[in-house]
């Protein structure tokens, strides 16, 4: 099977037990097992070629320009691991199914457990670091999901919490180790990292990356001082303790410093660094676990250990330590998981995991009891069992290693270790099995049905065997595996022997070894008395630490966020506007300015007078910004200014734009206005007056220099607008630039805009309805009016005025649609032309009377615009030509003379209809706020031959309508 | 020309800028506008200025205005008056469903800040 399809099935997969929840438990569960299944025969299918030395590889180019490749590749050691990550899944789900209770929403744990399943294999599959970095950090995020699975719990989710942070961290250090490793190869990819082992080691860049990658590695194999998160990851439901906290999860951080070990390990600092590192931890937390009454913190202790022991391993730098490491990966995987499962069958029947409170279950449960035995005996290192094969390794390892000149340092630390390993297995037996049975369990202690043994009694088999044949069972796994770790098997070199035996003659490490369960033995029988000891003893507690260290980075950044975001939108503003100042104010200090290449346009009256007009208007909007109704009214002539100035400075399609945007922005304000306060009371304190008026001075002169700086200077670069002047006829057959450019070179451009006014159109009518169905109605129809009324508010003058001109403007509107393309013109201002029209009605005879003589709601007309637009972009490819390619030709209809015919004056029509449609909608949203029951018998000059009035008389009628 | 057209640049954003810092919804509105006008003379300043040149093809003429910057300006303007029009909407619901027309939300600061500058004065006056 494809390396592609192992490391994605799970992920594919993961949508299965979340689906078939709903056809029970037992489908959601057997979902989750097959696709596990399936992706473990497709592993093992590629087995042996592994197992003969060849390396599997599958290869696709995904970002080539970033060195981010999906490439995967499968050796002795991604084997062993994905072996474990898919051989043990499988256990886990068959444990599970029976171990969750009927409230759990199992869908969910399979979908999450699949998820980070996949996460894993493609962590121990992927052939580029990136690729890798993505799945690691995806274990992350799925295990957080895992740990907190029990929500309710306060612990689980403090867990869970931990766990992201410390792994997560470590995971961001990561990525920072693993950049600079392929900024030293010159790539991503693995393979080729792995044959660079001189280059790493000489850069001056190695310690950093090294650190770096260590730090990924041992917070998520929770090597000291990272270690306190997995105790408390065991808040989590047990199946997600034993396949995370023991097999995957905790060893990812191991595989991957197996996997550098090649080119990593070797140096001083890899030794004094992960060796010291995996001996501290290996001591601290097999002395701790002694001391723990909870049997998952006690084996979550032991875990610590034990994987402290691995990175000590790989830490030694030789390739019999390697081995060593490998070798021991398998064995505890299976010991632990097993115990972990027994655990959580003692839990699950005795309602309790407290040390304390158990004890003489021998005969309550037996099977159990077999279970416990063999693994605990193995995790204490007693024959004939494989923990004793790999700790007696481990010991003449240790045996060999020399610390800073001491000899015997490190075996005597690794045999103090191993004696509180011894002490602490023997204690899980003893004291929860041995000993009187008692009346007083939570529970009724009973072994449990086949579904929850058949995985633990599975793995316990597998020890025994492993112990008595470990050649024939594991032995050319670990030869490959190890032949992988010491960069054997990439460099072409024969695979190392691998062979153990129970027996190989009174050696050193045998010595040691009979110390170690001695010392146990005698320990657990001082354990009574060693526990006040214990007690009394001052420690650090992690917890504590990690919470005081959370809190006072949240107290940090809770002050600089009240400082910079306090809710205040006002002070953001102000922020905002200062660091802008204070950016472009450093880009000027530190640039350097050409001199002036253009010489200033001469000066005349009439912009002397506009410029007069138009600073006038603006300050004095500001000096009377309080008396909202001059201010608008200044507004006005802000606005008219500039258009005027935009046709002076030959802009006229400009100039048509903003006059006619200018009348409808003035009557939507003036809309709004009318429901608001007319005046704007004094608030600001003049300190806080004096600080904008710097900033809006500051910024005032800032925008006002720069665009002076560059008025009088050439285009650095050549300006593409030459090319605009030179095609707009030739091919866009129109000779206004302008309105070329909107609706055929940049068409692409306008059509998103269209949208984009639609948008923001139907988003007013949603507030609008929204607004209008609470009790905002109520009072609006309740409201007095502010202001004095004028007595006719539909005055005969404006109406018959209005009316006439409706047809003129209309008129005027297509003659402005129709000229567009080669002269000022166009849809947007055909468009708003035509919305004014229409706005003039509903200002001049009332909302009720233009809404009855409404044809087309507005929502209708923007989509056809935007239809009408789309289709013509659409229509180009039926001539096998892009979206929105324009065409155009020249036809004569009689009795016209020849005249132009293009696709462009099409989409123009799209813009035409959007625009008008969104500024009417826009409009008649804001003014329905207004609407009084009984407006609509006020209507202005009632002439509307629809209905059918008695012509002589008018005013009866009116009232009966 | 280039200086005129500067410095109404700058007064339009210096004036918009200030409106926009105050506290109430309808001064920002207001500012928001004269900051949109800036912004589009701004852009469109930076074709350089030209008179008497319009961009429309013609067989007399061989120097024309830039037309690019125009093109943009034109849907700017378009676009602008869409989002004033969803601001003015957004101001005006928010004033009628609290009854305010207040930009912050109400944590009581300007309350107490009254209350402290008075109590200051207080002491002034005592002094």
């Amino acid at each position: 099977m494809s390396l592609f399809l192992i490391a994605t099935l799970p992920f594919l997969g993961a949508i299965f037990p979340a689906l078939l929840i709903r056809a029970g438990r037992n489908a959601s569960a057997v979902s989750a097992g097959m696709v596990t299944l399936t992706a473990l025969i497709g592993l093992l299918i590629n087995a042996p070629a592994v197992l003969r030395g060849e390396v599997v590889t599958a290869r696709l180019d995904w970002m080539p320009g970033l060195g981010l490749n999906a490439n995967f590749f499968l050796d002795g050691l991604g084997l062993l691991f994905a072996g474990l990550i898919l051989g043990i899944g499988l256990l886990i789900i068959i444990y599970a199914r029976f171990y969750l209770s009927r409230k759990d929403p199992m869908g969910q744990f399979y979908t999450y457990l699949l998820l980070f399943q996949g996460a894993m294999v493609g962590i121990v599959l992927s052939d580029n670091i990136l690729l890798l970095l993505v799945f690691w950090e995806l274990t992350s995020l799925s295990s957080f999901l895992l740990i907190g699975y029990w929500k309710h719990l306060p612990e689980g989710r403090q867990g869970a919490r931990m766990a992201l942070l410390v792994t997560g961290s470590g995971g961001l250090a990561m990525i920072g180790g693993m950049l600079i490793l392929g900024h030293i190869v010159g790539s991503y990819d693995l393979t080729v990292i792995l044959q660079h082992k001189d280059a790493i080691q000489a850069s001056p860049l190695y310690l950093p990356a090294l650190l770096l990658i260590l730090a990924g590695c041992f917070t998520k194999s929770a090597q000291f001082p990272f270690h306190f998160w997995l105790p408390h990851a065991m808040a989590a439901p047990t199946p997600v303790s034993a396949y995370l906290h023991s097999a995957t999860m905790v060893k990812a951080g191991l595989f991957l410093m197996a996997r550098m070990w090649p080119v990593l390990a070797g140096t001083d600092a890899w030794f004094y660094i992960v060796a010291t590192t995996g001996l501290v931890t290996m001591v601290l937390g097999a002395v701790i676990a002694l001391f723990k009454d909870d049997l998952k913190a006690l084996l979550a202790f032991s875990t610590v250990s034990h994987l402290g022991l691995i990175t000590m391993l790989l830490g030694f730098g030789t390739k019999a330590a390697a081995m060593a490491a490998v070798f021991h990966i398998i064995n505890h995987a299976t010991f632990k998981c097993a115990l972990f499962m027994s655990a959580g069958i003692i839990d699950h029947s005795a309602h309790t995991r407290d040390i304390k409170r158990l004890g003489g279950l021998l005969h309550l449960m037996p099977l159990t009891f077999t279970i416990v035995l063999v693994a605990a005996l193995s995790m204490a290192g007693i024959p004939p069992f494989n923990g004793f094969l790999s700790k007696e390794m481990m010991l003449e390892e240790a045996l060999r290693a020399v610390w800073q000149g001491s000899p015997y340092l490190v075996a005597g630390l690794a045999v103090f270790g191993a004696l509180f390993s011894a002490a602490y297995s023997f204690r899980y037996i003893s004291h929860v099995f041995f000993g009187p049975v008692r009346h007083d369990y939570p529970g009724e202690p009973h072994d449990p049905g086949p579904g929850l043994w058949v995985a633990p009694v599975f793995l316990v088999l597998l020890v025994v065997g492993i112990g008595l044949f470990p050649n024939a069972l594991v032995g050319p796994l670990v030869a490959a595996a190890s032949g992988a770790v010491i960069g054997t098997t990439t460099n072409g070199g024969a695979m190392p022997e691998f062979h153990a035996a129970l027996w190989h003659g009174l050696t050193p490490a045998l010595y040691l070894s009979l110390v170690a369960v001695g010392g146990g033995g005698a320990l657990l029988l001082a354990h009574r008395r060693l526990v006040p000891v214990w007690e009394a003893a001052p420690r650090p507690e992690a917890k504590v630490i990690f919470d005081t260290l959370v809190g006072g980075f949240e107290t940090l950044s809770r002050r600089i966020t009240e400082v910079l975001h306090d809710g205040s939108l006002s002070r953001y503003a102000a922020i905002f506007t200062a660091f802008t100042l204070a950016l472009a104010g450093y880009a000027y200090v530190s640039g350097t300015m050409a001199a002036p290449t253009r010489e200033m346009l001469a000066v005349s009256a009439v912009p002397v007078v506009g410029w007069v007009c138009l600073a006038g208007a603006a300050v004095c909007v500001v000096a009377f910004h309080r008396n909202r109704f001059m201010a608008l009214v200044l507004i006005g002539v802000v606005g008219l200014i500039v258009s005027l100035a935009f046709n002076y400075l030959s802009a006229p399609d400009l100039a048509l734009t903003q006059i006619s945007v200018e009348v409808v922005t003035i009557i939507l304000m003036l809309l709004a206005l009318n429901f608001m306060p007319k005046e704007t009371p004094k608030e600001s304190k003049p300190g806080r007056q004096l600080r904008d008026i710097v900033l809006s001075v500051g910024a005032g002169l800032g925008v006002g220099g720069l665009i002076y700086a560059l008025m009088l200077r050439d285009f650095s670069q050549e300006s593409i607008s030459q090319f605009h002047l030179e095609n707009s006829y030739s091919g866009g057959g129109g000779d206004n630039v302008v309105n070329v450019i909107l609706v055929d070179f940049r068409g692409f451009d306008t059509f998103g805009e269209i949208i984009v006014l639609g948008i923001a159109a139907i988003v007013i009518f949603a507030i609008t309805e929204a607004v209008l169905g609470s009790n905002v109605r109520a009072r609006l129809l309740n409201r007095e009016p502010d202001m004095p009324q004028s007595g006719n508010p539909h005055p005969l003058m404006m109406v018959v005025a209005t009316r006439v001109m409706m047809p003129i403007a209309l008129m005027v509107a297509a003659y402005i649609f129709f000229r567009g393309h080669n002269a000022p013109g166009g849809g947007f201002i055909a468009g708003l032309i035509a919305a004014i029209a229409v706005i003039m009605q509903y200002m001049a005879s009332g909302y009720e009377w233009a809404a009855d003589r409404q044809r087309f709601y507005y929502h209708g007309i923007i989509g056809s615009g935007v239809l009408v637009a789309a289709l013509t972009g659409i229509g180009a490819w039926f001539a096998d030509m892009p979206f929105l390619t324009s065409n155009y030709g020249y036809i004569t209809i009689w009795p016209l003379e020849k005249f132009e015919w293009a696709t462009a004056a099409l989409f123009d029509l799209g813009v035409f209809l959007a625009v008008l449609g969104a500024v009417m909608l826009a409009l008649e949203s804001l003014a329905r706020f207004a609407w009084q029951p009984g407006m609509d018998t006020e209507f202005a000059m009632e002439i509307n031959p629809a209905r059918d009035d008695p012509p002589e008389d008018t005013e009866p009628t009116e009232k009966e309508a | 020309m280039e200086m005129l057209l500067a410095s109404a640049v700058g007064i339009l954003t210096a004036c918009g800028v200030y409106l926009m810092l105050r506290q109430r919804t309808f001064p920002v509105i207001i500012g928001l506008s004269l900051v949109s006008y800036a912004v589009n003379v701004f852009l469109f300043a930076t074709g350089r200025l030209a008179q008497n040149l319009p961009p429309v093809l013609n067989h007399n003429s061989v120097a024309y205005t830039d037309p690019l910057p125009q093109a943009l300006v034109l849907t700017a303007i378009v676009i602008s008056f869409g989002m004033t029009a969803v601001v003015v909407m957004i101001a005006l619901s928010a004033y009628l469903s609290a009854r305010d027309d207040r930009i912050d939300m109400a944590r009581d600061d300007s309350y107490d800040d009254e209350q402290a500058t008075g109590h200051v004065n207080n002491a002034e006056d005592e002094a």
